[in-house]
């Protein structure tokens, strides 16, 4: 590694008291200078979106009111939206969690799939346990197996160098098959057995056995079908959000994660046990993304589905990127994705695809990454960005 | 071994070619860009994009009246002329990656993981499901031996092939001569170990980088190209499912050598190819869990277990030229 890249690494971290020596007004302004660019990456990316709508021969005006409308300022709409924001509020955790120590959590996708599989499973089985026992027994397998599903890539990186990467990846396809299989039908003349959890009663679709009525998440607003009712999912996850905070910032802990992720060698000399380190990490990442797929087989399904949640696990990159890896910042960026996804397919029906929605998606993911786009644009002066080096080894320790 | 047994390790030879064509490309692109220490984690956008953009300019030109400055298009030139725009427009994609990577000094993953963002979204938005064409590239050489020669299956897997194919097995070769015996790939080397002792050197180490990052964006669009005209024959959202990131894998277990990389996208093609053959060879197993084999192949090999590889120095890390 060369000297130049050594010094361009940031200082260490500051102590876990954030607001030393700074008045108000100044952690304010300096507020204000951290939401410039996310909110102009956002809206520029919007106005490249309505360039794409016209360039399809669409009214972009009309496309924009009927993602509003559908997204927000229906109950039903506004539901579904929080319903969609409440597991990538987890996944988007799972990733900004991994990034502050240092590590690329590309697979939160894997480790959802495993965690809503797992919730599929204890959720089907009759237990005779009260409904609060049955559902904190689903999150806590499905924590587990995220854990596992995440802190397998950890260790591969932390004890034999393999870049958590591309095993993240490659956990992620590993996941999607172990369910596919779970769910599958097995072969017609009955040499190959459906999978354990195959629900015998769906005919061709192949999902899971339906959650049990006793292990369904509580409902805290109900609104007349067809309409779901909103559960208190978006509950836990703001709740884990605000624990994560308090993790990173006020704990031993988050201080060595802080300290790894900035400077792995200035760790290593101050006694941090940094492979330990990595492994946790990516085993909570997975912990936490695993929840989100429980929230998402508990509270929104009821069943495990194929492909039910695909490129969940890569919107949550965007989703952290945009809140800077913040946990709190990630409960907005989440609602923002959620509603997006959700207001497409009221968009669908003004004729634009709702494949545009993943286009301004990528957009903002790019104009947050390389914000010197954005102050060339708007000629504003953005403050210090980035510098966070990631993909300095290849197989390597 | 009864000759039932015999075809069907011919058509398992056969398939590991098709499924390896990808992969070999893909981990080609991946050299191309890794050797001049920028990690590119993009080549699954660059391939879908090459891909989709050979597919739609293929059926543009099969319409009833296409025609090209007023001449109308023959079968050869339309699938030359779609080759050709996917390879320009996923080296268009290479050369953007690189300047997220060169110019802003964007992490190359992240950017990586916006060329793959916008490669799906823009495919997807862009996508006809009732696109028409004309066609895909036919076989260059057909079976000469005829079906009951005992040499049948032997041409199976020799001929009836595209000519990308061939191609391929040329650039692998092109490649390693490419990167040890010219000085171009001399000096791609040489950014990709210490840039700073090449740029002292007076090697223009930006316009090294810009050009492999097109060459590598090229390479990936002709395995998407590859697909779309030679394989499949049609486009669909998504459908590099994840060849790319394979790609990479290979790339790494061949040590970042062509040679190496040919050798590690064969056996994964064959991995991939068992699947689809698996009825064939009698065995009763779920074909998922076998579908997951190539995955954990790839973990195990990231994770040295077959030997530690050395990627080059500086990968991954930007580069402020002297004088700046």
């Amino acid at each position: 590694m060369s000297i130049q890249a050594e010094a361009s690494r940031p200082a260490m971290p500051s102590a876990p008291n954030g607001l030393n020596g700074r008045t108000l007004g100044s952690a304010l302004q300096a507020f204000g200078q951290t939401l410039i660019v996310p909110i102009l990456s956002i809206l520029t990316a919007l106005i490249a979106g309505a360039i794409l709508i016209l360039l399809a021969g669409r009214d972009p005006v009309a496309a924009y009111q009927a993602l509003i409308d559908g997204a927000l300022l229906e109950p039903r709409g506004l539901i579904q939206s929080l319903l969609k924001t409440s597991p990538l509020i987890l996944s988007g955790l799972a990733v900004g969690f991994a990034f502050k120590g240092g590590l690329f959590n590309i697979g939160a996708q894997g480790q959802l799939i495993m965690g809503s599989v797992a919730a599929a499973w204890i959720g089907a089985t009759d237990l005779g346990v009260p409904i609060w026992l049955h559902i904190t027994l689903a999150f806590g397998a499905g924590a587990l197996i995220g854990a596992i599903w995440g802190g397998i890539p950890g260790a591969l990186k932390a004890y034999y160098g393999a870049n958590e990467v591309i095993t993240t990846i490659m956990f992620n396809f590993i996941a999607s098959r172990v369910a596919e299989w779970l769910i599958s039908n097995g072969s017609t003349d009955g040499r190959i057995r459906p999978g354990p959890l195959t629900d015998p009663n769906s005919g061709a679709v192949q999902r899971s056995r339906p959650v049990l009525e006793n292990a369904r998440l509580p409902v805290v607003f109900d609104y007349p079908p067809p309409a779901d009712p909103l559960n208190v999912g978006i509950f836990i996850a703001v709740a884990a959000a605000i624990i994560v905070l308090i993790i990173v910032n006020r704990t031993t802990f988050g201080f060595e994660l802080r300290m790894v992720g900035q400077n792995p060698n200035a760790a290593r000399y101050a006694g941090v046990n940094v492979p330990r380190q990595t492994m946790l990490t990516m085993a909570i990442a997975g912990a936490l993304a695993g929840m989100a797929g429980v929230i998402q087989t508990l509270g929104v399904n009821g069943y495990y589905e194929a492909n039910q949640s695909l490129g969940l696990g890569f919107d949550s990159i965007t989703v952290s990127l945009l809140a800077a890896n913040h946990p709190i910042g990630i409960i907005f960026s989440a609602f923002l994705f959620g509603a997006l996804e959700q207001g497409s397919t009221r968009m669908q029906r003004t004729g634009v695809a709702p494949e545009l929605v993943v286009l301004v998606q990528a957009l903002i993911l790019m104009f947050i990454a390389a914000p010197q786009i954005i102050q060339y644009i708007y000629r504003v002066r953005v403050g210090s960005t980035g510098g966070q080096r990631l993909s300095s080894s290849w197989g390597q320790k | 071994m009864s000759t039932i047994d015999l075809v069907v390790v011919f058509a398992v030879l056969n398939a590991t070619i098709r499924q390896s064509i990808p992969l070999i490309l893909g981990a080609m692109s991946g050299i191309a860009s890794e050797r001049s220490s920028i990690v590119n984690i993009g080549i699954e956008g660059m391939m879908l994009t090459g891909a989709f953009v050979g597919y739609t300019t293929n059926v543009a030109l099969s319409g009833e009246d296409a025609a090209i400055l007023g001449m109308a298009v023959s079968d050869d030139a339309r699938l030359i002329i779609s080759v050709l725009i996917g390879l320009l427009v996923s080296g268009l994609m290479g050369l953007f990656h690189g300047v997220l990577c060169i110019q802003y000094k964007v992490d190359h993953i992240i950017s990586g993981t916006v060329v793959n963002l916008l490669a799906a979204g823009a495919t997807g938005y862009f996508y006809d499901a009732n696109a028409q064409t004309k066609g895909k590239i036919p076989n260059l050489i057909s079976n000469p031996w005829p079906r009951d020669h005992f040499l049948r299956d032997v041409g199976v897997v020799l001929f009836d092939k595209d000519l990308i194919t061939y191609i391929t097995f040329i650039i692998v070769a092109l490649m390693t001569f490419w990167l040890f015996g010219s000085v171009w790939g001399l000096r791609t080397r040489s950014i990709g170990e210490n840039p700073r002792a090449a740029d002292t050197l007076g090697v223009n180490v930006y316009r090294l980088q810009y050009t492999n990052l097109f060459l590598s964006g090229m390479l990936a669009g002709l395995a998407g190209v590859y697909l779309t005209l030679a394989d499949v024959g049609i486009f669909e959202r998504g459908m590099t499912a994840g060849k790319g990131f394979i790609a990479l894998a290979v790339m790494i277990f061949g040590k970042w050598h062509p040679m190496g990389a040919l050798g590690g996208a064969l056996l994964f093609g064959l991995l991939l190819s068992l699947q689809s053959q698996l009825q064939f060879l009698g065995l009763v197993v779920p074909q998922q869990l076998v579908a997951l084999l190539p995955y954990v192949v790839t973990v195990v090999v990231l994770a040295g277990f077959v030997g530690q590889a050395r990627p080059p120095a500086h990968i991954g890390q930007s580069y402020e030229v002297e004088g700046h």
